[in-house]
């Protein structure tokens, strides 16, 4: 009996042994997850290898992030104003925001896109569209602000944008909803056939960035999704996906889901370039907004245009093929040589791809199988190059790794594929978490995709990450796909819906990235250059007070004389000429934000004082030791009082 | 010409280079200063290292009550003046003197830079010194003394947050091969008369 306990407490024993070392091969498996770890990880002082530009979605901005640390470094705003950095809220960056109807303060941005020269990206501007009030915007990479926003007439919800040409010649953009063009008071039954879509091609100052509608095609009234440009052999087309060609204009998640193959629209714009520039085209009257910040004067301006350019694909033939493709089409996304454009049908099982040279054969050979709208339509088969079979369920966009590899993102089925361009075999596949939309390869829309990384944007997070209530963050997931298999790294939240995203190696901007404004550049039409320069200007019940900061005080700190019901712009210059010694501004009761004014920079806030008394105003930036002592007060006196206009700093007011 | 007035004549231009190289640097390190703040000196003006650095070095200074680096300062009339001087001095010499003027330009040298080291000295003092009595912070040594922020004439020193380093350039080595220069003319000279 004790021999049989003994040998139960030895097998015993012996089992457990086993157990722990089973449970000790398991948590082995952890060595997995920290090389994902090192891979991520960018040590404390170091540089990410890449930024990443990642549309803020209905938040309107756009969003810096670094890879592969998937670290957040700013958010830049362009469609919405932003109290933090003053955006649309101080006097020099309201303009930016004016639109045909008005001051618009928000914006769904989209698609950002870096410029690019010779087919390669070269980091100088990322373009940017809002869907809602068309817009494009322009990012200076070497501020990283919003220097331009030029509207977009004859569009609505400008969604196909804002895809750059190989040589940064043109930013495209078109219209997702087809709309009256010119708009009119018309019953909306009689959507088919009277509405109309607008593609807008922007010329793009090589030099400056600035942009200019060049022309406006005016297309049938169809839904034109996404957009890609053709690259090398294919350089001078953009390829553009439709949906509803049935022209519904209600209940469309059915009525425009009927026919089983919808368009690519093929557009030779160089053709039609040549066009205009031999005085094609028709003027048209139209009235839109161009917005430009000026960087020598801190200020932007808003122009209101009055005329655009428009062509009917029908005066220039030969410019506008139709390719049909399988199904509601999204991504329309063009491999790195220029041949492939693969439409990514959204409701269907397959991957349509198409050729560039068969398109160009089939034009040649004149084999039209029809024509919508006078526009003539390909043969299926005639410009088809492959079909990936059922990689998964409900493709969205495609991005190509430089190697001969394409990965597409699947809404339902919420994964990654990865397939082989030629072979159209499918050789891996990763889920998402959860519902992804976009992706992104930095370098993906050119002939030179940096096949390291592929960023997959979600639409849905649930579970993901810590809660927090019936809001929860939006985000993006890090594979690494430098080798055969992808292989997940990393999740990261963003800021609103994560659309889409541009990237591009770091080396290619951190070497041009300003550290200060100049103050001898600085022709802000109210700065003060100098100490020496700052006063207090009353005209009529308006009242200019030309300040300047410099640690740790305001010039002028003490003010009298200001009365209530007076307009009172503060115009401060930051005279700091040092990296990174912002100081902030404001005023108790001012009706806007603060100002967050960077060194050489003048900004303007303006207060409307409504009560008698002494008020005070600081400095809103942790600018140095003596931060908290950068503080001043304003004097407001009655508005039939004579209280004289003094300032002064350091002194009592005589 | 002589191989001794030869170098001589080398001697007295070398110190020209003065006019396009800086005599002396100083350099401030701190944590938020990943790029240092500098300043050269040269023998006619003060220049940033970086841009903005002397407004920048100003700025951090006034918090303790120094004095902010002068546009211009005597001085510099005075170091072009005489480095002019003893280079014509040294020509002429080179043209017409023997060995034993050689060695009379090497000590005139060797004082007049001595002179010039001595003044940087003086200034340097009293900029480190003549604080203002209204400075934001106030420091003092153990023993009670007002705390002086004086850079080292030579060398690095650590002063409250910053680490500052003080050191000859390119035109203090012109300058100093010169002398050197003039020394081996001397001597060489002076080989020579004593072989015939």
């Amino acid at each position: 009996m004790k021999h049989l306990l003994k040998l139960t407490i030895a097998i015993v024993s012996v089992l457990v042994a086993f157990t722990s070392c089973n449970n000790t091969s398991k948590s082995n498996s952890g060595a997995l997850s920290s090389s994902a770890a090192e891979k991520v990880y960018v040590a404390p002082g170091d540089h990410d290898e890449f930024y990443a530009f990642i549309s803020g979605g209905f938040s309107g901005q756009l969003s810096v992030y670094g890879l592969p640390s998937g670290r957040l470094f700013k958010v830049i705003p362009v469609f919405s104003q932003d109290a933090e950095k003053a955006y649309g809220y101080n006097e020099e960056t309201k303009p930016m925001l004016n639109t045909s109807h008005g001051f618009v303060p928000w914006d769904d941005a989209h698609h950002p896109d870096i410029s690019q020269t010779n087919g390669v990206i070269d980091g100088r501007w990322v373009f940017i569209n809002g869907n809602n009030t068309p817009r494009i915007a322009k990012i200076d990479l070497s501020t990283f602000e919003t220097t331009e926003i030029i509207e977009i007439p004859n569009s609505a919800g400008n969604h196909s944008s804002s895809f750059v040409t190989e040589n940064s010649e043109y930013v495209v953009a078109g219209t997702r909803f087809s709309i009256p063009i010119p708009q009119k008071d018309m019953p909306i039954k009689d959507y088919k056939g009277n509405f109309k879509g607008s593609l807008s091609f922007i010329s793009i100052d090589p030099e400056h960035g600035h942009m200019d509608i060049k022309f406006q095609l005016i297309m049938p009234g169809f839904d034109y999704d996404l957009s890609h440009p053709g690259r090398g052999k294919s350089h001078g087309w953009f390829f553009f996906t439709t949906y509803n060609t049935e022209e519904a204009s209600t209940l469309m998640e059915v009525n425009a889901s009927q026919n089983d193959k919808d368009f690519i629209a093929a557009v030779n714009w160089k053709k039609i370039e040549e066009y205009v520039n031999n005085g094609g085209g028709t003027m048209m009257p139209a009235k839109y907004a161009h917005n430009v910040y000026d960087e020598a004067t801190h200020s932007a301006t808003s122009t209101m245009k009055k005329e655009v350019l428009t062509v009917n694909p029908l005066d220039v033939p030969g410019a506008v093929y139709f390719l049909p493709t399988p199904k509601s089409p999204h991504g329309c996304d063009v491999d790195p040589t220029g041949e492939y454009i693969v439409g990514n049908g959204k409701l269907s099982a397959n991957l349509t791809v198409h050729s560039f040279t068969k398109m160009l054969k089939a034009i040649e050979d004149n084999k039209v199988a029809g024509e919508a709208y006078g526009i003539p339509i390909l043969n299926f088969e005639d410009v088809l190059a492959g079909v990936v079979e059922q990689p998964g369920l409900g493709p969205l966009h495609t991005e190509f790794d430089g190697k001969g590899n394409a990965y597409t993102t699947f809404f339902i089925s919420s994964e990654v594929v990865k397939w082989k361009i030629g072979t159209w075999e499918v050789v891996d596949r990763q889920p998402c978490y959860y519902s992804v939309g976009h992706l992104m390869i930095p370098g993906g829309n050119s002939q030179k995709p940096f096949g390291k990384y592929v960023v997959a944007m979600n639409k849905i997070t649930k579970d993901r990450y810590l809660p927090t209530g019936p809001e929860v963050t939006q985000s993006a997931q890090l594979y690494d796909i430098s080798g055969d298999k992808m292989e997940l790294l990393l999740d990261f939240p963003t800021i609103g819906e994560p659309h889409y995203a541009a990237g591009c190696p770091a080396d290619l901007i951190k070497p041009r990235s300003k550290k200060l404004f100049k103050l001898e550049d600085n022709k802000h039409p109210y700065a003060a250059l100098s100490e020496a320069d700052t006063k207090v200007v009353r005209d009529g019940k308006t009242v200019h007070i030309y300040m300047t900061t410099i640690r740790s005080h305001f010039a002028p700190d003490n003010i009298e004389g200001i009365k209530v019901g007076d307009k009172v712009y503060f115009h401060v210059t930051n005279l700091e000429q040092d990296y990174d010694v912002p100081h902030g501004v404001s005023m108790i009761g001012a009706n806007t934000s603060e100002l967050l004014i960077m060194p050489g920079q003048t900004e303007t806030f303006l207060w409307e004082p409504k009560q008698v008394g002494v008020w005070p105003f600081y400095c809103t930036d942790f600018c140095s030791a003596l931060h908290q002592e950068m503080q001043g007060y304003v004097r407001v006196s009655p508005a039939n009082s004579n209280t004289p206009l003094k300032w002064s700093l350091g002194e009592d007011i005589e | 010409m002589k191989k001794s007035n030869k170098l001589m004549l080398l001697a007295a231009l070398l110190p020209l280079a003065l006019f396009i190289f800086p005599l002396w640097n100083i350099t401030l390190e701190a944590p938020q200063y990943p790029i240092p703040l500098g300043m050269n000196i040269h023998i006619n003006d003060f220049s940033d290292a970086h841009p903005h650095d002397i407004k920048n070095i100003n700025l951090m200074n006034h918090y303790v009550g120094m004095k902010y680096i002068p546009d211009a300062i005597p001085e510099f009339k005075i170091f072009p003046a005489g480095i002019i001087i003893t280079t014509i001095l040294g020509l002429i010499i080179a043209f017409k003197g023997n060995y034993k003027w050689f060695l009379f330009w090497f000590i005139l040298m060797i004082v007049i830079s001595s002179a010039g080291l001595y003044d940087f000295y003086l200034w340097e003092h009293d900029y480190g010194h003549d604080l203002d009595p209204k400075a934001i912070m106030k420091f003092t040594n153990p023993d009670g003394t007002v705390m002086g922020f004086q850079p080292p004439l030579f060398g690095s020193k650590d002063i409250l947050n910053f680490k500052a380093h003080s050191y000859p350039r390119l035109g203090a080595l012109f300058l100093g091969l010169g002398i050197a220069a003039s020394l081996i003319a001397y001597l060489v000279g002076k080989k020579n008369k004593n072989r015939i």
